[in-house]
């Protein structure tokens, strides 16, 4: 079944399969090439550029993830989408979701929100789940952190919540740069004015890409920066809760 | 010595309450169980934690367990070789037991057993610091033939050859075979007074036939079976119980099911002395008396407790040599839980969840081997508590009932690891395995060993060109497969008929049906490595490098290849190929009392020896570094994740490997899901993907490689940490450091 008349090509950087991290259940997740943000945590610094993915067509994507259709779903998971920025590239993500839905997968869609604005009202019903990553709700400490603006996510955010579409909220905490309690205050009172946020989940900063950084050349400025330890991302978690958020 | 009871009052009263019949007229526990078990379907809440009791004797038993890692054995009984009724009767805490009998008159200490070979009783004792008795050493060297002694007799040369070369391998040529199960079952539901007098009539079936010499040999076993029958009797005699006659409660029931394997551990140290499916059998009573309220449920979950430590506290003599390829001190002792009946309901009672509970209330164990039937029609609940104990403690492993049932019923155990049995209907021949890596360098250097350079396969024109060509290799792979599959079955056919006639499992196969159905267990090791390595010869160019005898000793591959684990069908239909085609070629081999060819792709923890008795391989791996374990693939090589990797296992046909495929998996506790109480869940989901995707085992691990380096360092912090390996699961901390370092670097399916 091949519904697309012109082959639709994409980069892609590579597919694995997770459980419970990118999703509900054991997921195909498609990680796309390209990203306009250069966050300084980045875990996948070998995703930023475009011209470093392999060219796909969507029918090759397909032809892989069918292998797997039959054990995600029994699984109770399905297909995410990331990157990179999944919506650097609008055109081949719509065409995967909507492919991914006429097998009835369960999509999801991983984005910075930063490129909210280039998914069409139809990708986005074809995605049954974002998963929002908000890299911080300080204007200025988004910029220096990920040197992009902040306004583009929110704003996203807030119309994902017209749509009704479920959301997940992704909030990666880096001590010195996103534990400020201010900061997470603000984000967890916006958030609860959202009633699209079924749940956040805080993920602690790793090192585990501090490799990648080095076979690229790039230089990892988070290098020395510590993990956050277990109080803090309770402190954290407590703070989403307190707004009445499922924080984990 | 025994007297035979007839059904009479007393069998009466045993089986008051029971439903059906056929079971009453016929030796038939499936027909007693699928007349009155419960299914249970809900979930863990009814369960408790262990009693006072409980604690006191397990303390008083795992006290012990420090010393006996510190010396190896904690004791043995150096002149006294053991039999069912050899040793006076033994107590960790006499006051306490609930459940009584030791295979010695004391806790762990160990017995010998020379009649698989003397040998290794005395490599045994040697490694131990212990002298073999003299007097032991005269009657086993002098006057009593071993089934060592016998089958070293009857070995050729070319066996002799295969076996030394290390490409046939692990061979119960001087232990005892095991993977026998005995239906110990029916010694609570009969009692032997019954099990004798059918065996007595299976025997006067044989009188009218000719004495030609299997007829001779089956009155002979039969003959033994009845004997060894009469010895459990006076064994559990000294214990002060009466298994004469059937089990009149679920204590009583129990005691009998365990005095019955006990018999089988005090007679065999087989490699795998497993129990069988016991725990919806022992339900049965368990209900009965708590209806009847006799018991009530932290009594029933302290018989069970008190069950499982008996069943934790198994111990052989075991050689170095042994341990190197079998590693932790194993017993096997299997226990099957679950599953789904041929009639559509579960075979879950509250006793499956019971002996999963065990691994809390006594803490996690490798032993007894807890084998969970799985199925995705398993109730909810059963599944969801089955996950939580795995990601808890790593002591579980799954084994398909949608593949089993159908075959060999839904009276199925597995033996060892992953061998299905209908339990007292059919047995195995162990067969160990066979290297399938070294085979193929065979098949590069003309039959010649690439380690020693010594012809061992028959002479044939090896590979001469500067890069391997495929069709080339895969005409001369199949040329030497056909012999090893040859000098394979033949082998096996020797040490089989030797260990029947000098080291026969009489009161294992007291507690089947005659006759008895046999399989013929081959194995295969070295799969990923074989086909990883045929891969890179077909899908990239793979230049040799060969020694000045024109021994091919190393090779290096230009361009990429597809790997096995990675669900492509590239190179996962070359491992489907191979398994098919070795398979096919066993069975063209007659076996020893025409017992049905079967095949397994297991190592067990072999595949570190193996890996160290093979040389450099085609796809990259360097000489003497280990096998993936059983039919995993290399680790490192499965870079898709678990799902991934699964899939192309899931592809190897059971029919072409009836002995089971097993899969070690080791996934991060984050890797099961950024949200804890999300965990148990997604691994339920995982296991019934896989088991739906044709997947036939899965050992589960849920650790992080932090813990188990930790663990090197400190062992002494770890005393509990159980991991699974292939097919079993050891402590950690008693593997060998070459072991502890394979297990470290495995994948881990973790997430970023």
């Amino acid at each position: 079944m091949n519904t697309t008349v012109e082959p639709v090509t994409g980069r892609i950087h590579s597919w694995d399969l997770s459980t419970g991290v990118d999703g509900p259940g054991t997921r195909f997740v498609l990680f796309l090439s390209g990203c306009p943000l250069r966050c300084l945590y980045c875990a996948n610094p070998d995703t930023w550029h475009m011209r470093d993915g392999e060219p796909a067509t969507v029918d090759e994507v397909m032809a892989e993830i069918e292998k797997y259709r039959g054990f995600v779903t029994t699984a109770g998971g399905g297909v995410t989408l990331t990157g990179g920025e999944a919506l650097l590239q609008p055109v081949f993500t719509a065409a995967l979701l909507r492919r991914c839905k006429e097998l009835g997968l369960h999509t999801a869609l991983d984005t910075s929100g930063f490129l909210g604005a280039r998914a069409t009202d139809e990708l986005l019903a074809d995605t049954d789940l974002v998963l929002l990553d908000v890299k911080s709700f300080d204007a200025r400490t988004y910029r220096k952190l990920t040197g992009g603006d902040l306004a583009p996510t929110l704003d996203f955010a807030a119309r994902l919540d017209r749509l009704g579409k479920r959301v997940w909220i992704r909030y990666v905490l880096v001590p010195g740069w996103t534990d400020d309690e201010d900061a997470v205050e603000g984000l967890a009172g916006f958030l609860s004015g959202l009633g699209c946020v079924e749940r956040v989940d805080i993920l602690p900063f790793h090192k585990l890409g501090a490799a990648k950084y080095e076979a690229l050349g790039v230089p990892f400025t988070l290098r020395d920066t510590p993990v956050p330890d277990r109080a803090l991302v309770e402190r954290v978690r407590a703070q989403f809760r307190g707004h009445g958020l499922a924080a984990h | 010595m025994t007297a035979t009871v007839p059904a009479g009052p007393r069998t009466a009263d045993a089986w008051r309450q029971f439903a059906g019949s056929g079971w009453r007229e016929r030796i038939d526990v499936r027909d007693f169980i699928q007349a009155n078990y419960t299914p249970y379907e809900g979930d863990a809440a009814f369960l408790t934690g262990p009693t006072d009791r409980t604690r006191a004797v397990w303390e008083k038993v795992s006290a012990l367990f420090p010393e006996e890692r510190r010396r190896g054995i904690l004791d043995v009984d150096t002149a006294t070789p053991s039999t069912i009724t050899s040793h006076a009767p033994g107590y960790i805490d006499r006051d306490r037991e609930l459940v009584v009998g030791l295979q010695t008159d004391a806790p762990l200490k160990r017995a010998i057993m020379p009649g698989g070979g003397l040998r290794m009783v005395e490599n045994g004792l040697r490694a131990y610091g212990y002298e073999t008795d003299p007097f032991v050493s005269k009657v086993f060297g002098t006057y009593r033939k071993t089934h060592n002694d016998g089958v070293f007799d009857a070995y050729t040369p070319a066996m002799r050859a295969a076996r030394k070369a290390g490409i046939i391998t692990g061979l119960p040529d001087a232990y005892g075979r095991g993977r026998i199960i005995g239906d110990y079952r029916r010694v609570a539901l009969y009692g032997t007074g019954r099990l004798i007098e059918a065996k007595r009539a299976e025997r006067a079936l044989l009188d009218a036939r000719p004495s030609t010499a299997d007829v001779v040999r089956d009155r002979e076993e039969l003959a033994e079976q009845i004997r060894a029958l009469g010895e459990l009797a006076e064994m559990a005699a000294s214990y002060g119980c009466d298994v004469t006659r059937p089990a009149t409660t679920a204590h009583e029931a129990v005691q009998w099911l365990y005095l019955g394997f006990l018999a089988a551990v005090k007679e065999q140290n087989g490699a795998a002395m497993s129990l069988g499916r016991t725990s919806t059998f022992l339900d049965v009573y368990l209900q009965r008396d708590l209806d009847e309220g006799i018991l009530d449920e932290s009594r029933a979950q302290e018989l069970i407790d008190d069950f499982v430590i008996k069943l934790r506290i198994v111990r052989f003599l075991r050689t170095p040599e042994y341990d190197a390829l079998f590693s932790g001190d194993p017993t096997w002792v299997t226990e099957s839980i679950g599953g789904i009946g041929t009639d559509g309901r579960t075979l879950v009672t509250r006793t499956s969840f019971r002996f999963l509970q065990t691994l809390y209330n006594l803490g996690p164990a490798p032993e007894p081997n807890l084998t969970v039937l799985w199925s995705p029609r398993l109730p909810d609940g059963f599944k969801e508590f089955c996950a939580q104990v795995s990601i808890d403690t790593s002591a579980v492993q799954y084994e398909s009932d949608e593949l089993m049932r159908p075959r060999t019923g839904d009276d199925t155990a597995i033996a060892c690891c992953v061998s299905a049995m209908a339990v007292g209907k059919q047995m195995q021949f162990f067969g160990a395995r066979v290297n399938l890596a070294k085979a193929l360098l065979y098949a590069v250097n003309g039959g010649r060993d690439e380690m020693t350079g010594e012809q061992v396969a028959p002479e044939t024109p090896p590979l001469t060109g500067e890069y391997l060509d495929y069709d080339e290799l895969s005409a001369a792979y199949d040329r030497v497969l056909d012999w090893l599959a040859q000098t394979y079955v033949d082998a096996l056919n020797v040490i089989h008929y030797m260990h029947d006639k000098y080291a026969y499992e009489r009161i294992e196969m007291a507690l089947h049906d005659h006759p008895v159905h046999r399989f013929m267990a081959c194995g295969i090791a070295g799969l990923s490595v074989a086909v990883d390595s045929l891969s890179a010869v077909k899908h990239a160019r793979v230049k040799v490098f060969r020694d000045a005898t024109g021994l091919a000793v190393d090779f290096k591959t230009e361009g990429e290849f597809p790997a096995y684990g990675n669900n492509d069908d590239r190179v996962d239909a070359l491992a489907v190929d191979l398994v098919e085609s070795f398979m096919a070629k066993v069975r063209r081999h007659p076996t020893y009392r025409d017992a049905e060819h079967t095949q397994s792709v297991l190592t067990i923890t072999s595949n570190v020896v193996y890996g160290k008795h093979t040389g450099n391989t085609p796809d990259g791996r360097r000489a003497g570094a280990p096998f993936a374990p059983g039919a995993n693939p290399m680790n490192g090589r499965d870079r898709h994740g678990v799902a991934a990797s699964a899939l192309s296992v899931a592809k190897l046909p059971y029919e072409a490997a009836r002995d089971g495929i097993s899969l070690t998996t080791t996934i991060t506790p984050e890797g099961l899901g950024h949200v804890p109480a999300e965990r148990a869940g997604h691994l339920v989901g995982i296991l019934d993907a896989y088991m739906s995707s044709g997947g036939f085992h899965m050992n589960v691990n849920v650790l992080d490689r932090a813990t188990l380096e930790d663990a090197m360092e400190h062992p002494e912090r770890y005393p509990e940490l159980t991991v699974r390996v292939s097919g079993y699961a050891v402590n950690f901390v008693r593997l060998t450091r070459e072991q502890q370092l394979d297990v470290i670097s495995r994948t881990f399916h973790g997430s970023l």
